[in-house]
């Protein structure tokens, strides 16, 4: 495996009383894609949140490129600027256009000038193919246009390592195809991905490991093949049983 | 009644009115707006200071902090914002005024941010924004937005209330009505005359609001 580029280190994390992430070790090479797998309420969302602290954590930590996550302030913004982030339920910015949603960041982060951030987020609208959509609203594009508008606001960015929280969920399922391309291709070129899915087409396409979470712990790791076809845990088991018969 | 026109300033006690209406709400905005950002801040000290701001200012009747700022700020502690009497009380009541409603117009404000998802503000810290351009990039365009019903609320209560003024000697709309009525007698048209001029003030407002949050609101 190449150097890890994402390393947790006994994060623990509570929601009140409740222990949501138990003592989690994770590390995420270079150019790797994490599955995060587990049934609901395992905390795969959370581990996927507080990757870049979108969720605080008790104990334990998180570093990012050799670089321990900071607090609250603007050393965590220039951090997150590097974390690119595509949510469930997609979160454009509703009364920004769609170009405007791309350039967006690289103009106030990074400080890009207009024109040429705009030249840029064109080639990514039109590598994602809403390139002609440009001038529209959020509002007023499909689900699967608008999760592949959200991939490119992130590539925007030219973060190191992208975090998908259940990009496909919140979506038709004639939609979700579009979604899943994007990121195969993105997979494809190298991209250092952590996401959250049930997408088992998608896992075994493009994923190097399967991660399962089941009480807030990870229970077990495998490559895709082997953690679908032979899976060790019973907890695993149990819960592929349940998704697979149908 | 046109004889009354003609020994009265009745236009400019008008233009009294409209100048008290505009500078305090230019001010109540500002302050507003900055109250609001206090109350929706991650530390909790600038979270105190606006809440108690807004507690303080909402539950104080209007004419108790007006007959303060002059009675008890300039004439016992010697606060004085002019030297001439009906300018100090003139700039004292822009003070009240834009305090008083600065407290509506954060609470308005802030059910406008309520309007916002927080997936919103979790998107625009995702991308590396800090917390103050999320806030001027994101959450307050749109809060606005969703606020504006409200704010038309606030500023046509702030128009009507620039006549509490009068208690403190500013010689606004309801200060020369009164004036008329003490030297001449009450009329009834007279009344009639001034409620329509608030009509006229306050009725485009609601009219403008009505037409700009539909407008503008922001569709999801």
């Amino acid at each position: 495996m190449a150097e890890p580029l994402v390393v947790l280190k006994d994060v623990n994390k509570h929601f009140g009383d409740l222990h949501v992430l138990k003592d989690i070790n994770l590390e995420i090479g270079k150019g790797e894609v994490v599955i995060l797998i587990g049934p609901s309420g395992s905390g795969k969302s959370t581990l996927c949140r507080t990757i870049n602290r979108l969720e605080t954590f008790e104990s334990g930590s998180i570093t990012i490129d050799g670089k321990e996550l900071p607090e609250e302030g603007k050393a965590l913004a220039e951090l997150r600027a590097d974390v690119g982030m595509v949510f469930q339920s997609f979160n454009l910015f509703a009364h920004k256009t769609i170009l405007e949603n791309v350039t967006l960041g690289p103009i106030k982060v990074r400080k890009v000038p207009k024109a040429q951030a705009e030249k840029r987020a064109m080639e990514l609208l039109e590598r994602v193919g809403v390139a002609h959509q440009a001038a529209k609203y959020p509002a007023q594009l499909s689900g699967g246009q608008q999760q592949r508008v959200a991939i490119a606001r992130s590539l925007a960015m030219d973060p190191k390592v992208m975090l998908f929280d259940e990009p496909t969920s919140a979506l038709d399922p004639e939609m979700i195809n579009e979604v899943l391309d994007v990121m195969i291709g993105l997979a494809r070129e190298g991209m250092t991905m952590v996401v959250v899915t049930h997408e088992m087409g998608f896992a075994r396409k493009a994923a190097q490991r399967v991660v399962f979470l089941a009480d807030g712990q990870i229970v077990e790791q495998a490559t895709p093949e082997e953690f679908f076809t032979n899976p060790k845990s019973d907890r695993a088991k149990d819960f592929l049983g349940k998704i697979l018969t149908h | 009644m046109g004889e009354i026109f003609a020994n009265y300033d009745i236009v400019g006690a008008v233009w009294k009115t409209i100048q008290l209406a505009v500078l305090s709400a230019i001010g109540a905005t500002v302050i507003g707006t900055i109250v609001a950002v206090l109350r929706v801040s991650p530390v909790p000290v600038l979270r105190g200071i606006g809440t108690t701001f807004v507690n303080t200012f909402r539950n104080t009747p209007l004419t108790v902090l007006m007959i303060m700022s002059v009675l008890g700020f300039s004439f016992l502690l010697g606060l004085q914002i002019r030297e001439d009497f009906a300018d100090n009380a003139f700039w004292w009541a822009v003070i009240m005024l834009s305090l008083y409603h600065a407290a509506f117009v954060c609470e308005a404000l802030r059910s406008g941010i309520n309007t916002v998802p927080a997936g919103q503000a979790e998107a625009a810290r995702s991308i590396g924004l800090t917390f103050k351009q999320s806030l001027l990039e994101v959450i307050l365009p749109q809060s606005f937005r969703g606020a504006i019903a409200p704010l038309v609320s606030t500023y046509i209560a702030l128009i009507k209330n620039t006549t509490v003024a009068a208690v403190i000697g500013v010689a606004e709309s309801a200060g020369i009505l009164a004036t008329i009525t003490e030297n001449e007698g009450g009329s009834l048209p007279l009344f009639l005359v001034f409620a329509l001029i608030f009509v006229v003030l306050t009725l485009p407002l609601g009219v403008l609001g009505t037409n700009l949050s539909r407008k503008l609101a922001v569709k999801r």
